[in-house]
């Protein structure tokens, strides 16, 4: 766990948060800190709980036992009102029956400010969302994009110490979501709020978070930078879920893994193994192509598709179940039937438990 | 309405054994003559004699206060009850219980009611009807608030929680403006349904205060005199503004 | 964001208690109406078909079957058989004129559907009384039935419409109809038009089409609609006295003596039991058909 530079206090501390409904158990004791000023990201799949632990800290689930401190408050006492906490929902929430200026000064009004300064302030957020022009409007008047980001101001507006954003992009067309991305980043600094976003979406959480939560059946897989969970996956479940690899299983030897059928593969263990049934994880743009004689494992080309930027190969090796990928720049230059040699460099390539 | 073919045929009779009587009645009420098949004249001289009648008119009272009384209660019963059933219970049954009265047959209802009346030792009058008439009523309001509460989305009252409001604030600034449409439209209901009902009313009421369709029932049975067409179109006239009234209401909510 | 989830039944924090009291607030008042003006009542009702008829009306002890017994007497039954028999015809005839004519409805563009459909039901929200008077005054001897039977030639004299069976039928039918053809819609409107599409290109004529797509799927709507025709037909008391004279008693005219006239209330409950009876075997049958034919509980 690398925290980031300049930031050593835990400002929020989840503890052993657990929570099932009836059978199904939906946190299993889930702790984790949250940095002050930090973009972090709860990812998993659907089910795997992160919903349920954002509701948990907006107020609306109460666990069955845990602890979720803020800056040494214990928030769980404090009703979903009283806490220093906002949330922007999936489906924005926004109230449909009063303007842009009125849904964004809500907040504002419950906490009794005066009439000026929440003037003011709902003025100030609308201009950096940049939706000045749209503050008499209605809500069914706006598009997808203008409606997330009345949520959004809505929600800032109030200065809280947490932002909790359920979903923020799912409901985006593509090109919307991209601008949206670097627009939440931008946001993000600019205001100075802790953010933690709840995606399912790999590719999202990679992009815009300083670190992110990995979680699966109700349990923190791994916690770590999009760098570090990239590279250094700590379990299946993180490599699987993160990016595309090839898995090659086998028995733990020295300093690589024996794949019966394929041979003594090369790579370094990421975390301590339990047991000596392992798999190796290699991603695709980590394999190379080399010459006879230099290659790890051996393969004949079954087909090659063109991305544009790049070409993925699958080449099908007799001892392997799946064909091999390996992704290569520009145009790959082999055909089908081809024999090809793959290497990489060990230590990109990651031995982890077998099991999950 | 080219590609109904033979189907128009029923539909049109349907629509003219639907309003063949009705508007047989509204012609009656303009017909000079006493004698409602021997056509006189046009007149209004029913509708003048319509106004003068004490007993038409203490029965109109009557209604009316029976009607605005249950409307007030029924809706505010029916409307907590409508939310409490979606937002703080996963029960069918208790669902089922609530709109029972609803579905229970008014007769089996009536004499329900009279037997309990008389086991409590309550005499009768406008305000056993009242009551009556609330059980029912409430079943319709809960009806139609809980069809429209299943159309908002229910993060918006967590989204005002999260932005500092408290429960009851939440109600009265979130939740009811955005079920007003389909209160106003139940409370109309309500209204109407009351308005009309004789069956639980004749059961329910005291022999002194009648309401207007126990007055026309006593009317229809023993002398009809062409009055009661008069009465009749007004009724129909009021009836059918109620319920375009509600069409309108929950159409406009639906775009909303 | 999953907000299906029930908020907070379990679980500790300042939320469980809150939604406790909120329960109370929402559910309580309405819950206990409903038991005091329906359940109750209702409940004393059932009670008393168990016990005997008091001295000057009302009910006392002992507990007894006799008024079980009265009602079996023939005089009796054949009044129940007759409301049967005329709640049946009228659910059966609104079955009828409904089908064609919700199909009808159905199948006109979306513009037309609302206003069609509003045309349906507005007799249905004018005044009971008056409708029935309506008819009255129609089937009246003097009416204009008798006068257009006359001048088109069918009967040379005018006829006793009124104080008939056939009368209280069409005055029920009159009243009901709407009842039908609503329910019957939503099913038709609900079902997946595809299906029929799918029929035809498999080579079923249009008559098939419907035999065996839309009305197997229709039915629990149409079930739903026979109860509401039924139902009120059953317990119907106006109608018969009004349009039928003293020559067509049902079962609800019979209830209404006892209660009073008669003042025998033991007996009557029974008879009211009699009707509640039919009323929860209809829903059962309903939901059990609609359970068959879908294969999930009631999507009518």
């Amino acid at each position: 766990m690398t925290p980031l530079p300049g930031a050593t206090t835990p400002f929020i501390q989840i503890s052993d948060v657990s929570r099932a409904f009836g059978e199904v158990v939906a946190l299993d004791r889930v702790s984790m800190e949250i940095h002050e000023n930090e973009f972090f990201a709860l990812l998993g799949p659907s089910g795997c709980g992160k919903t349920t632990l954002l509701r948990v800290i907006a107020g609306f689930e109460n666990p069955d036992s845990g602890a979720v401190v803020i800056s040494g408050q214990d928030i769980l006492q404090l009703p979903p009102n009283k806490r220093p906490v906002n949330l922007m929902f999936q489906s924005y929430a926004l109230f449909p029956h009063m303007s842009v200026e009125k849904n964004v000064a809500y907040g504002l009004e419950r906490e009794g400010l005066a009439k000026d300064e929440v003037r003011s302030r709902v003025v100030e957020v609308l201009t950096t969302v940049g939706l000045t022009d749209k503050a008499k409007a209605r809500p069914a008047q706006l598009s997808g994009g203008q409606r997330q980001r009345v949520a959004l101001a809505r929600a800032i507006v109030k200065r809280p110490r947490l932002l909790l954003l359920d979903e923020p992009l799912s409901a985006l067309d593509r090109k919307v979501r991209a601008e949206m991305q670097l627009e939440l980043k931008r946001l993000q600094h600019e205001v100075g709020i802790t953010f933690v976003v709840v995606t399912h979406d790999q590719e999202e959480a990679m992009s815009m978070a300083d670190r992110i939560a990995v979680m699966s059946n109700g349990r923190v897989q791994q916690i770590d930078s999009p760098v570090d969970l990239y590279q250094r996956p700590a379990n299946m479940f993180v490599a699987d879920f993160i990016g595309s690899s090839n898995h090659f299983t086998g028995t733990l030897a020295d300093r690589g893994v024996d794949v019966p059928n394929v041979g003594l593969l090369p790579g370094s263990p990421a975390t301590p193994l339990t047991s000596a049934n392992v798999t190796l994880i290699v991603r695709p743009e980590d394999m190379r192509l080399v010459d006879d004689g230099q290659g790890f494992v051996s393969g004949t080309v079954l087909d090659t598709v063109f991305y544009g930027g790049t070409s993925r190969i699958a080449v099908a090796n007799e001892g392997h179940r799946t064909p091999i990928l390996v992704s290569v720049p520009g145009t790959a230059a082999v055909a089908k039937g081809q024999v090809v040699h793959l290497a990489w460099t060990p230590e990109k390539a990651v031995v982890l438990d077998a099991s999950a | 309405m080219r590609n109904l073919g033979w189907l128009r045929v029923p539909l049109f009779l349907t629509y003219a054994f639907l309003y063949i009587p009705i508007i047989t009645l509204v012609i009656l009420s303009f017909n000079a003559s006493k004698f409602p098949f021997k056509w006189t004249g046009f007149s209004l001289h029913w509708y003048s004699q319509l106004f003068q009648d004490t007993a038409i008119r203490q029965g109109f009272i009557n209604t009316m206060i029976v009607a605005i009384g249950a409307t007030i209660l029924a809706t505010t019963l029916g409307t907590l009850l409508a939310i409490g059933l979606a937002r703080y219970t996963r029960s069918a049954w208790l669902e089922a219980y609530s709109l029972a009265p609803a579905i229970v047959p008014d007769l089996a209802l009536a004499i329900g009611l009279l037997v309990f009346f008389a086991f409590i030792h309550l005499t009768l009058g406008l305000h056993t009807v009242l009551l009556a008439h609330v059980v029912f009523g409430m079943a319709f309001v809960a009806a139609v608030v809980t069809a429209r509460i299943g159309q908002i989305d229910p993060s918006l009252e967590e989204a005002s929680r999260d932005l500092g409001a408290s429960a009851t604030s939440t109600f009265f600034r979130i939740t009811v403006p955005n079920l007003a449409p389909a209160i106003v439209a139940g409370a109309l209901l309500v209204f109407t349904l009351s308005l009309d009902e004789f069956v639980i009313a004749f059961f329910t009421d005291g022999p002194s205060t009648p309401t207007l369709p126990i007055v026309i029932y006593s009317m229809v049975r023993f002398g009809v005199t062409p009055v009661i067409n008069a009465l009749a179109t007004l009724l129909l006239l009021i009836s059918f503004t109620a319920v375009i009234a509600i069409q309108r209401i929950t159409r406009l909510s639906d775009a909303l | 964001m999953t907000t299906d989830q029930a908020t907070t039944s379990g679980g500790r924090g300042a939320i469980g208690r809150r939604a406790l009291g909120s329960r109370a607030v929402f559910l309580a008042p309405g819950l206990v109406y409903v038991t005091l003006f329906m359940a109750i009542p209702l409940a004393l009702v059932i009670s008393y078909a168990f016990l005997t008829k008091g001295r000057f009306g009302g009910v006392t002890l002992p507990f007894t079957l006799a008024s079980f017994a009265k009602a079996l007497q023939p005089t009796y039954l054949s009044v129940l058989g007759n409301s049967l028999l005329i709640a049946t015809v009228t659910t059966i005839l609104a079955l009828l004129i409904g089908y064609p004519v919700a199909y009808a409805i159905s199948l006109m563009p979306a513009r037309w559907r609302p206003i069609a459909l509003v045309l349906i039901v507005l007799p249905f929200w004018t005044n009971f009384l008056v409708r029935t008077y309506a008819w009255m005054v129609l089937l009246n001897t003097e009416g204009p039935v008798n006068k257009a039977l006359m001048s088109i030639g069918l009967i040379d004299q005018p006829i006793g419409l009124l104080y008939t069976r056939g009368a209280v039928i069409a005055g029920m039918l009159y009243s009901y109809l709407p009842l039908m053809i609503l329910p019957l819609y939503a099913s038709m409107d609900r079902m997946d038009h595809s299906l029929l599409e799918a029929a035809r290109n498999l080579g079923a004529s249009r008559f098939r089409a419907f035999r065996d797509v839309t009305f197997p799927l229709t039915l629990p709507g149409a079930m739903i609609g026979a109860i509401f025709v039924f139902v009120p037909s059953l317990g119907n008391f106006v109608i018969p006295e009004l349009l039928g004279g003293g020559k067509t008693v049902m079962i609800g005219n019979l209830i209404r003596n006892q209660f009073l006239k008669a003042r025998d209330w033991p007996f009557g409950a029974v008879l009211a039991l009699v009707m509640i009876v039919f009323l929860v075997g209809l829903f059962a049958l309903q939901a059990y058909v609609s359970r068959r034919i879908n294969g999930r509980p009631n999507h009518a």
